[in-house]
């Protein structure tokens, strides 16, 4: 401590506080106010929330819109979406309650100046897909933050929140959150009556594809730092399905989206001899998940699975033939700027190789896994669903109520809840925005207290990577190797080789089993130790110090809920070796766990799928 | 394609400090001007590039993967409502697009503080600010009857 002694703590009092304004946060945020318009609300953003999230690029795809108005489609038709992408495991009150709200979140966005793409013999807007509407995205971001800071009482931009704060006198209730400011470097002390995490999930907890430079260029944003499970899970809130990683097949080495061209364009993807794949491995993909092969569409995983088969066996690269429907300007210009508005990285790919989409196709490729609760993925905490909707079994409080009481979650913190993308996790953050408003309005007179000693421990800890290194670089000449600390980035690539080569990662063909598991747990046990031993040579350094935590003990998670889980049920997200099939008599349910800080011990546990959909 | 910043352009006043999602746009202690401090942990969002009024920053394809002579620049243009972007490939071919942005004026968004206070007793109920007018339907829909166990 006596190294910084100019370092002040702050304290900040809110009725309701949102940790991250990404979509879910900025949601929150704006429902929290709606309904709480006397009540203290505070936004707080480890960036910029003008540019922050994974939507901070833009998008060009809206992918959660029912469109209702025209009888397009209807909640409970997208609960069968949603359940038939995932193998059958979803929390279908949560995703029915998303489906029903996103439409009115959609038609505000339009309304607050984001440019929807109308189909001009229609007037409705203009479908992707049967659940996407193509915008001119670019600016979705900035759009949706001028309303999140019209909403807020007070937004702190560049807060890097490190942990939750804990109720002194009740156990299992959430008191606040505490994190230092990456540019004054004072530690800040929210003390909340409520709190919703819509922090981001996992990118950068595998070894990606590429080398140097370009892992900077995952397909999910570097800055998604499991903040969204480091936080949650820390303070003993139950995790779901956290081994449903995702896995995306993406144009190579850019990332870029492929929905606009299989989907709009209508493009195709081959093999390297201009064979369509899928079909052909339809028998073979049903031995080993039975009827789930004959889902349409086709499951993500599934897909994943037919091109990784082609490429081990050398039949690979696989293409998008994108030379095949670019037969009009207005087609170049949509396929264009679905890269330009999210991706520009593809589009410098193809300037730099030389590639015109008009003339040859482009290599396709599967990513490197990340662990998300809003794509076609849903791993997250556990959460109490509507009253109105939820199984009995699945509502002990609030509407998105994590197991810790006034602790609430919205976008990739929610598990169970898949296919929400960009509009379904702004609408879960204004159905958690509204509960919390309840929950506070019905606390009475008992608000949660901090717990003074948790602070002053926690104080000590959050700067502790500053004096490590402070101290330990002393003993060196120069440069980056120190016997008594590792930097952020080393700790970061001993986790990423480590989920590599253990749990499933792209070195071993997303391929992992129990004794591959149990050994990982091995080195993770030692990784987690050696987290006390980061060393930040500045504040910057700090913020990835902290997002390192965040994401070993989301890893953890990961790794524990991979083992747990003894089937194949994602072939193409993941394999387990010892358990090659999908086992519905055994495995159709939540895998679960709970950590609990007291005893540092992991329940893991099996809760029940209930389908509340025909 | 991590970002650089060109020396004579960069004047030091460090918006893209400021905006950058990855907190890696810093400046420099001596020359006082900003540089991308970790390019391993640039996603190429442009976000820096769109906030820079110098044009002083540019991006350059990330080395383990993109020949180089390439170039993407982009022009931003709030006032306009539009995002202009040339792209030039290594072998010297142009390709120029420009969409649009928004269609309101920025900062037109009404606050929800602004819009008439929903009833006490609304805060019970499933619906969620401006429904059911904003879904365009008649009422939120329910629960359709539950169908057979599958």
């Amino acid at each position: 401590m006596s190294l910084f002694s100019s370092r002040k703590t702050k304290f900040v009092d809110a009725d309701i506080l949102v940790i991250g304004g990404g979509f879910g946060g900025c949601g929150a945020t704006y429902e929290s106010r709606f309904w709480g318009r006397d009540l203290k609300i505070v936004l707080v953003e480890k960036a910029n929330i003008e540019r922050s999230g994974a939507v901070a690029h833009g998008l060009s795809a809206i992918n959660c819109y029912m469109g209702m108005r025209w009888g397009e489609n209807q909640p409970d038709d997208f609960v069968r979406y949603a359940r038939g992408d995932l193998m059958g495991l979803v929390r279908e009150d949560l995703i029915f309650d998303i489906a029903r709200h996103v439409d009115s979140t959609v038609h505000k966005f339009e309304e607050w100046g984001l440019p929807i793409m109308l189909n001009p013999e229609t007037g409705r807007y203009q479908r992707e897909g049967k659940w996407q509407i193509m915008i001119h995205g670019e600016s979705y971001k900035p759009i949706i933050a001028e309303a999140a800071r019209k909403s807020a009482s007070e937004v702190y931009n560049r807060i890097m929140v490190t942990h939750l704060l804990m109720d002194k006198a009740k156990p299992n209730r959430v008191a606040g959150a505490i994190g230092f400011s990456v540019r004054d470097g004072h530690c800040y002390v929210f003390r909340a009556k409520a709190v919703i995490v819509a922090a981001g999930g996992a990118s950068h907890i595998f070894r990606p594809r590429s080398i140097g430079e370009g892992t900077g260029r995952t397909w999910y944003a570097p800055w998604s730092s499991a903040s969204a499970y480091g936080l949650v899970l820390q303070a003993g809130a139950k995790m779901i399905q956290m081994e449903n990683r995702i896995v995306l097949a993406r144009f190579k080495d850019g990332y870029g989206p492929v929905g606009a061209w299989f989907l709009l364009l209508k493009a195709y993807a081959t093999n390297a001899y201009g064979e369509q794949y899928e079909a052909a491995r339809l028998a073979e993909i049903k031995a080993l998940v039975g009827k789930y092969a004959e889902t349409v569409p086709m499951p993500t995983c599934l897909r994943n699975h037919a091109m990784l088969e082609e490429i081990k066996a050398g039949r690979g690269p696989i293409y998008m033939h994108t030379q095949e429907v670019l037969d009009s300007r207005e087609k170049e210009e949509i396929g264009w700027e679905d890269f330009l508005d999210m991706t520009v990285g593809q589009a410098v790919v193809w300037a730099s190789q030389n590639i015109d989409p008009k003339e040859k196709p482009s290599e396709l490729i599967t990513s490197e896994p990340y662990v998300m609760g809003s794509h076609a993925t849903c791993s997250g905490a556990w959460a109490s669903g509507p009253e109105d909707v939820a199984p009995a079994d699945y509502q002990w409080g609030y509407n998105r109520m994590t197991t810790v009481e006034g602790l609430f979650g919205a976008g990739d913190t929610i598990g169970g809840s898949a296919h929400k993308f960009s509009s379904g996790s702004f609408t879960e953050g204004r159905i958690a925005g509204k509960a919390a408003v309840k929950y506070v309005s019905e606390m009475g007179t008992t608000p949660p207290q901090l717990d003074e000693a948790q602070v002053r421990q926690l104080e000590q800890t959050i700067f502790q990577p500053r004096e490590n290194y402070e101290v330990g670089r002393n003993e060196i000449v120069a440069g980056s190797v120190a016997p008594s600390y590792l930097s952020p980035l080393q700790g970061l690539q001993r986790l990423e080789k480590l989920m590599d080569e253990y749990v499933g990662g792209i070195s071993t063909f997303y391929m992992t089993s129990e004794p591959m598991l149990q050994r990982g747990l091995e080195l993770m046990a030692m990784l987690r130790e050696d987290l006390a031993h980061i060393g930040a040579e500045d504040l910057h350094q700090l913020q990835r110090a902290w997002e390192l935590s965040h994401r070993v003990w989301t890893s953890e998670a990961v790794l524990r809920h991979t083992l747990y889980r003894q089937e194949t049920r994602w072939p193409g997200y993941y394999y387990r070796g010892d358990f090659p099939r999908l086992d519905d008599a055994g495995w159709h349910v939540f895998t679960a766990s709970q950590y609990d800080a007291n005893t540092g011990e992991w329940q893991m546990d099996k809760l029940p799928v209930h389908h509340i959909i025909a | 394609m991590p970002t650089f910043t060109y020396m004579t352009r960069c004047d030091g006043c460090g918006l893209c400090v400021d905006i950058c999602p990855s907190d890696i746009m810093h400046i420099d202690k001596t020359y006082r001007r900003a540089y991308n401090i970790e390019p391993n942990f640039c996603w190429e969002c442009y976000s820096c590039v769109k906030a820079c009024p110098q044009h002083a920053i540019d991006v350059r394809g990330y080395a383990d993967f993109a020949p180089l002579g390439h170039s993407v620049t982009v022009l931003r243009d709030e006032a306009a409502g539009t995002v202009s972007w040339k792209i030039k490939y290594r072998d010297g071919r142009v390709k120029e697009f420009t969409f649009p942005i928004r269609t309101t004026p920025w900062g037109s968004i009404k606050p929800p503080s602004d819009y008439a206070a929903p009833e006490a007793g609304a805060l019970g109920s499933p619906m969620l600010a401006h429904e059911p007018d904003a879904l365009m339907v008649e009422a939120l829909p329910l629960l359709p009857p539950a169908g057979p166990q599958h």
